[in-house]
């Protein structure tokens, strides 16, 4: 009987992620479709087990049906395990307390049992909208090496962009002796990826005093991690050198999704050594008919083309009939681009009808913005949905 | 509703049709559609009858088989009770592996014996088609039938080995041939390899058929008894494709080309696979597909017509594909010419080469090839 894990994964997948519009309505952000086949939470998944990490909890708050039958029994990471696995982790009604987590230290405090059930040296802290591939198995080992209480993960970042972002202040061993949180003048480009390794004795300590703290924010960036250098704690950055991408906004998740085109993409999801597992359709493979035309795009099982794609991100099983277009667009599973029809620069969520001769968004070059569509909506025929609009209910035209 | 029924997949069975694909695989192994096995079929048809438990009898090159099958899980037959039972061939210093199916039943009389269902439906593992299984059950119910065999109309054979069967206006079949000349274009009956039959009455035949040396289901049990047992005739009216040879096979996976025949297989989304987790296709800036199937993991850069790409194709730029089927892991180099041909799984076919065969002779490129 195994009685411990080295390291056990905590996922914070509760946010409501407001900036995606009505992609996020009712579905939490890590539930977000991404990449033809995949959901955004696919990519930390596939980088806990690919890492060896094999114990996850997953803390879900915001509109969490879809996600947690999406993970599921976590079968499709190879996360099903006698002992460790993926979990879902609600907040619940305790014997002294109950209250929603109130932010990202209080989730992971609420759920210290889970953790301690497992017995760990180091815990790992992750975000669910992030896409990338990342070795936390190499991060454990600078944070051994280090003989650090926590490790931050880190991303240079342009230094004019670097106000946006939480910025880590290094010696030249690695060691932070200052975090700055959006600064106007950054001193460094070194930007927080929201993943930390604990080790876990130290977690749970400064989990506890924040607790006890009612002028905390309750959050790790804000409260935890200073009130731990302000202690003297042993904090490192660690740099991570690859691609990372924050899908926290329309444009971030359009850009990302274009990140996977070209015959030498940005972001290569077709690695066979750092596969990312998903649940996948059960949908015969994609359809080009005679009169379909599909350059420079990415497209799922079970797409019918009949019409023109180009520079185009489609999910599984999303029909394009004879004579629509589709171009610089992401579409999710199951929506239909009816006869004529023409989609630019749009996110268009799953099973949406857009019907025969609409518009949906325009060039590139010209719009105001991209275009959303939410969930199972309906564009009339010969209706035109102006470039920038977010639309979460069925359209018939002004 | 067929819980009732467990089920039973010959693997092997039909094997010498196909050498070329048989070669290193069960014919239920072979690949179909771009993403599929023909044992998926079979499977899956079951499953969605409510067959919970499936026993599925291999003889030889049955690796590639069970690692396709794995636990069972895509199918939804990773079951506490029942799910998918492999049953290798039985041998010890006397008896040998079987050579026929009678041979074969036998060596699975353990299973059959312990299982709790009322009906075995016996399916062969070289047909592709949606059928309702359910309502073959139901038919054999209400006919009060020994056996139940489906038949489907067909105008040509290519097997080693087939039955044609001519039921009454009862369904009864009251004519049973076995490998009939087949003259010109007229319709025939063909019985399409699926079977219903009451357990304990397999038994009963199985242990009649040990006692008395029989060596031949079809002669000795089947066409034998046409009076005498109640065998009638299922016919089944949907898509059928028997894979029967090679050229059949070429055949039939250009008709998935046809929406139709798409549509009707797997329209509802219920055929199932193992799933590999591979990224999802990418085209390339100048690639040209037209009326082709893609699976997952391929990355096009050339051009692809008439053509059925399996997982993890590569087309390289400047070539062309047309009229041809790439199985898993195929890469076409730059400026190839392709024109039917098959290749099976992991071959590479060098930078500026031409192959092209024919239809009715699709040049064939065996597995793992460097050409």
């Amino acid at each position: 009987m195994q009685i411990k894990k080295e390291c056990v994964a905590m996922l914070l997948a509760g946010g409501q992620g407001s900036r995606l519009y009505a992609l996020t309505n009712d579905i939490a952000k890590p539930a977000v479709g991404f990449g033809a086949k995949y959901r955004i939470i696919d990519f930390t998944l596939s980088n806990c087990i690919n890492s060896g990490i094999d114990t996850v909890g997953v803390l879900t708050q915001y509109e969490p049906l879809e996600l947690n039958e999406y993970v599921g029994n976590g079968q499709p990471w190879d996360l099903d395990r006698a002992f460790g696995g993926v979990h879902i982790l609600s907040p619940y009604q305790a014997k002294k307390r109950s209250s929603w987590y109130e932010g990202t230290a209080n989730a992971i405090y609420q759920n210290i049992g889970f953790m301690k059930k497992y017995n760990p040296d180091y815990v790992l802290i992750l975000s669910g909208d992030h896409i990338y591939k990342m070795n936390y198995a190499k991060m454990l080992q600078a944070h051994i090496a280090t003989g650090a209480d926590c490790t931050i993960a880190s991303i240079r970042v342009p230094i004019e962009e670097a106000s946006r972002f939480g910025i880590l202040n290094v010696n030249e061993d690695g060691s932070i002796y200052q975090f700055e949180e959006k600064p106007k003048a950054p001193k460094s480009d070194l930007a927080s990826m929201g993943i930390y390794i604990f080790t876990a004795s130290k977690l749970y300590k400064y989990l506890e005093e924040d607790d006890n703290d009612s002028n905390s924010a309750k959050d790790f960036g804000k409260n935890v991690l200073p009130a731990m250098l302000n202690a003297g704690e042993k904090m490192f950055a660690y740099l991570f050198e690859g691609y990372w991408k924050d899908v926290g906004t329309i444009t971030a998740l359009w850009e990302a999704n274009m990140d996977l085109l070209g015959a030498e993409p940005v972001f290569d999801v077709g690695d066979p050594a750092w596969k990312i597992h998903s649940r996948n359709p059960l949908a015969p493979p994609g359809y080009i008919s005679k009169t379909g035309e599909v350059n420079d795009s990415v497209i799922a099982l079970g797409c019918e083309i009949e019409g023109k794609v180009n520079h185009s991100v489609l999910s599984s099983n999303v029909t394009v009939e004879e004579g629509a277009t589709v171009i610089d667009s992401v579409i999710m599973s199951g929506t239909v681009v009816k006869k004529g029809a023409k989609v630019c620069y749009s996110i268009v969520d799953e099973g949406v009808v857009i019907g025969e001769n609409a518009i949906v968004g325009e060039d590139k070059q010209t719009a105001k913005g991209i275009t959303v569509l939410g969930r199972n909506i309906r564009i009339g025929d010969d209706v035109k949905v102006e470039s920038g609009k977010i639309l979460d209910k069925d359209y018939k035209g002004e | 509703m067929a819980r009732s029924a467990v089920g039973v997949i010959f693997s092997n069975i039909q094997d010498q049709n196909i050498p070329e694909l048989s070669k290193h695989r069960t014919i239920a192994s072979i690949p179909f559609a771009g993403r599929y096995r023909l044992i998926d079929f079979a499977l899956s048809n079951m499953v969605n009858a409510g067959i919970t438990t499936v026993g599925i009898v291999t003889k030889h090159n049955y690796q590639s088989l069970i690692d396709h099958l794995g636990s069972g899980k895509d199918w939804d037959l990773a079951r506490k009770d029942g799910g998918i039972i492999l049953l290798p061939p039985y041998s010890n210093e006397t008896d040998k592996p079987y050579t026929n199916r009678l041979e074969a039943l036998k060596g699975i009389t353990g299973f059959l014996l312990h299982r709790k269902e009322e009906y075995v439906v016996l399916y062969d593992g070289d047909g592709v088609s949606r059928m309702d299984i359910a309502d073959v059950v139901r038919f054999h119910e209400e006919n009060n039938a020994d056996i139940t065999m489906v038949y489907h109309e067909e105008t040509s054979v290519e097997s080693h080995y087939y039955i044609t069967v001519q039921p009454d206006e009862t369904g009864r079949i009251t004519s049973l041939k076995i490998n009939p000349k087949i003259n010109g274009n007229a319709k025939f009956n063909m019985y399409i390899n699926v079977m219903v039959v009451r357990r304990e009455y397999l038994m009963d035949i199985i242990q009649n058929a040990v006692q008395s040396g029989y060596s031949s289901f079809g002669r000795e049990i089947l066409a034998k008894n046409v009076d005498s047992m109640r065998i009638f005739g299922y016919k089944f009216d949907g898509y059928y494709a028997n894979i029967s040879s090679l050229a059949r096979y070429f055949k039939h996976s250009m008709e998935q080309l046809d929406k139709d025949v798409r549509d009707e297989l797997f329209g509802a989304r219920d055929i199932y696979t193992k799933v590999r987790d591979s990224a999802p296709s990418r085209y390339i800036e100048g690639a040209v597909v037209k009326n082709s199937l893609v699976s997952d993991g391929c990355v096009i850069e050339g051009k692809v017509e008439n053509s059925i790409l399996f997982r993890g194709v590569k087309v390289g730029k400047g070539a062309v594909v047309k009229n041809s089927i790439l199985m898993q892991e195929t890469v076409v180099g730059n400026s190839a010419k392709l024109d039917c041909v098959v290749t099976d799984k992991n071959v590479s076919i060098r930078d500026r080469r031409n192959l092209a065969g024919c239809p009715e002779l699709p040049y064939f490129v065996s597995k793992g090839t460097m050409l």
